[in-house]
């Protein structure tokens, strides 16, 4: 504690070189933590996942549908409790690049089937009157300016023409990881007008969710579903919904792959800023050092005061660039809502953040301290003279 | 007066440059008194300040011994000679060697922020350190809002406010003006005449030394009366 005053003055001594060596680390660290937040996201929708709803696609791809006609023989199987399914519907709002998720749904069992989604009775009754109602989250509501009651129109990319609906509801999220800038619509309504223009498009849907009733026998339930369709002219894939979700961030994993490695780069940049810094404080202080060790302070002392100057700058650096990180991220968040609905700085990021900093500031210090106090304090007194 | 207070036997030392050896003192052989104030002189290159880090205990000589009060200082390690340093000596710079970031008072008190000392005494000690070299006034003052002269006695206040024995003054004199000078001569006569302080002062400055006991010359590594 006695010896603080000497660190923080020391600190101080070249402002505008530690004050550029804190910009440089808080940049770095908010860059981190916003790569990391970024990653973080990818992830969202598995985390948000339920341990007893499993995902049934098409065994090809996902892209190809499965016969609605599926439900009632899944629907027999043990172990499953509620079915449902939805179809991803694909339409455009105005423009392409205004992209959210649309998806078809059976209006009797979907939100049975998710009761994360919070719907006011009279909205959801509202749903199941007409035909072409749809039901939007919070957020899509916001972020276009929505209310119930506004007529609102799609043009469909997947299934072509002008598509009218209604939005007759507006959902909340229960959880704080719950998606809430998605679009449901009624299946029905999309089904009846197949029938007419496409019949062949008809009665598919692109997947079915399922409940059981018991997450450790998810696999042998997904067993029993995929092998009741095996050697049909569509298979299924039935898996736990979080790796269903997974199975999309392994569409991206190169991207995510070179988001981790970036971040990691950023830690590198740090260590290189901060050592720099330390480096030619600690050879302009050898003289300095060689003083104090004439008057009897020790390696333990010297290393005590260049290490706490380093990691002294070090954490301010991390503490300012938390502190940048949340407008920063606010700004990229709302660049990023089409396509990361939960744009969350996780408290395990920030501490991850000041850690690397604090290691940092550890690190960078090593080789001037080891020079300081190898070199002799005759070698270190020859400096003034 | 009497007793033998830094005794140096036989006392070799020398220099590697790459693979050559530069011998910078010869077979010294030295005894200095308790409250004794000694000044060794010579030319530049003699090795004046080579002797008095031996017997500051910041270098080792490569054969022979020093004892300072008893204590064979040669074979200590290099935390037990820092630790000895700082209960025994007072070192005086030729430039001061104050530190540019911490005040007057702040430097001084930096000696015994090595100590027990709570802060009440240290204030103490720092106060008495710093009226004794007249600079109580000066305490809030920064190194570069002093003059040369005051600097010098801020390190000198800074060597006494662990009370040692022992006072090492490297060309205290040299980067001063006449005046300074005096001031700091008469400083260190005080300190070796009131307060016995033994001090090893090295000058080549012939009026500097007039204020010592005794005179010791260095030539080429080897010591004169």
């Amino acid at each position: 504690m006695k010896f603080l005053k000497l660190i923080r003055r020391n600190t101080t001594r070249h402002f505008l070189r530690t004050s550029l060596t804190i910009l440089g680390l808080a940049i770095a660290v908010m860059a981190f933590v916003i790569i990391r937040t970024s990653i973080d996201a990818w992830y969202s929708g598995a985390r948000a996942s339920s341990p007893n709803r499993l995902v049934v696609t098409n065994k090809i791809s996902l892209v190809f549908s499965l016969p609605i006609a599926y439900k009632e023989k899944i629907a027999k199987i043990k172990g499953i409790t509620g079915i449902t399914y939805a179809q991803w519907f694909g339409g455009i709002y105005v423009d392409a690049k205004n992209f959210f998720p649309q998806f078809a749904v059976d209006k009797d069992t979907y939100f049975d089937l998710y009761p994360e989604f919070l719907i006011p009775p009279q909205q959801k009754e509202a749903f199941m009157k007409e035909r072409n109602a749809v039901i939007v989250g919070r957020k899509l509501a916001d972020r276009f300016g929505w209310s119930v009651g506004d007529p609102i129109r799609l043009t469909g990319s997947v299934f072509p023409g002008q598509w009218d609906f209604v939005i007759r509801g507006i959902y909340t999220g229960a959880k704080e990881t719950t998606d809430e800038a998605t679009w449901f619509m009624r299946y029905d309504y999309l089904d009846e007008r197949m029938k007419k223009e496409t019949p062949q498009r008809a009665g598919q849907v692109g997947s079915f969710i399922l409940r059981i009733d018991d997450p450790s026998k998810a696999a042998e339930i997904s067993k029993k579903v995929d092998n009741l369709f095996k050697n049909s002219l569509a298979e299924t894939k039935t898996q736990t919904e979080e790796a269903f979700q997974l199975s999309f961030v392994s569409m991206a994993g190169s991207i995510v792959e070179g988001l981790r490695i970036i971040s990691i780069l950023v830690i590198g940049i740090i260590l290189l800023v901060l050592a720099n810094t330390m480096a030619m404080t600690a050879r302009e202080r050898i003289s300095e050092y060689a003083v104090m060790k004439t008057l009897g302070f020790r390696s333990i002392h010297i290393l005590g005061l260049i290490f706490g100057e380093s990691v002294f700058i070090a954490a301010v650096g991390g503490v300012c660039g938390i502190i940048i990180t949340y407008p920063i991220k606010i700004l990229v968040g709302t660049a990023l809502s089409n396509f990361f609905p939960m744009f969350k700085v996780d408290i395990l990021t920030v501490i991850l953040g000041l850690g690397a900093s604090l290691l940092v500031g550890l690190l960078a210090a090593i080789f001037p301290a080891l020079k300081a106090i190898k070199t002799p304090i005759v070698d270190g007194l020859r400096i003034i003279e | 007066m009497s007793e033998v207070f830094v005794q140096l036997q036989s006392i070799y030392k020398s220099y590697w440059r790459d693979s050559l050896e530069i011998p910078v003192l010869y077979n010294i052989n030295l005894n200095i008194a308790e409250g004794e104030f000694l000044a060794l002189m010579g030319p530049s290159g003699s090795g004046k300040t080579t002797l008095l880090n031996l017997i500051a205990g910041i270098d080792k000589p490569s054969q022979g011994e020093v004892i300072v009060n008893g204590q064979h200082i040669d074979g200590l390690s290099e935390n037990a000679l820092a630790r000895w340093r700082s209960q025994n000596i007072g070192f005086i710079f030729q430039f001061y060697n104050l530190m540019p970031v911490l005040n007057a008072f702040e430097n001084v008190e930096l000696p015994l922020l090595l100590t027990k000392m709570n802060k009440k005494e240290r204030r103490q000690h720092v106060e008495t350190a710093l009226s004794i070299v007249g600079l109580s006034d000066r305490m809030k003052h920064y190194p570069n809002q002093l003059s040369g002269g005051q600097e010098q006695r801020v390190a000198i206040a800074r060597a006494i406010v662990t009370d040692p024995n022992l006072i090492l003054a490297d060309e205290p004199t040299g980067d001063l003006d006449k005046q300074s000078e005096e001031e700091i001569m008469n400083l260190l006569s005080r300190l070796n005449g009131e307060f016995n302080k033994t001090i090893i002062m090295v000058t080549h400055d012939p009026r500097a030394a007039e204020k010592a006991h005794i005179i010791r010359h260095l030539d080429k590594g080897e010591l004169y009366d």
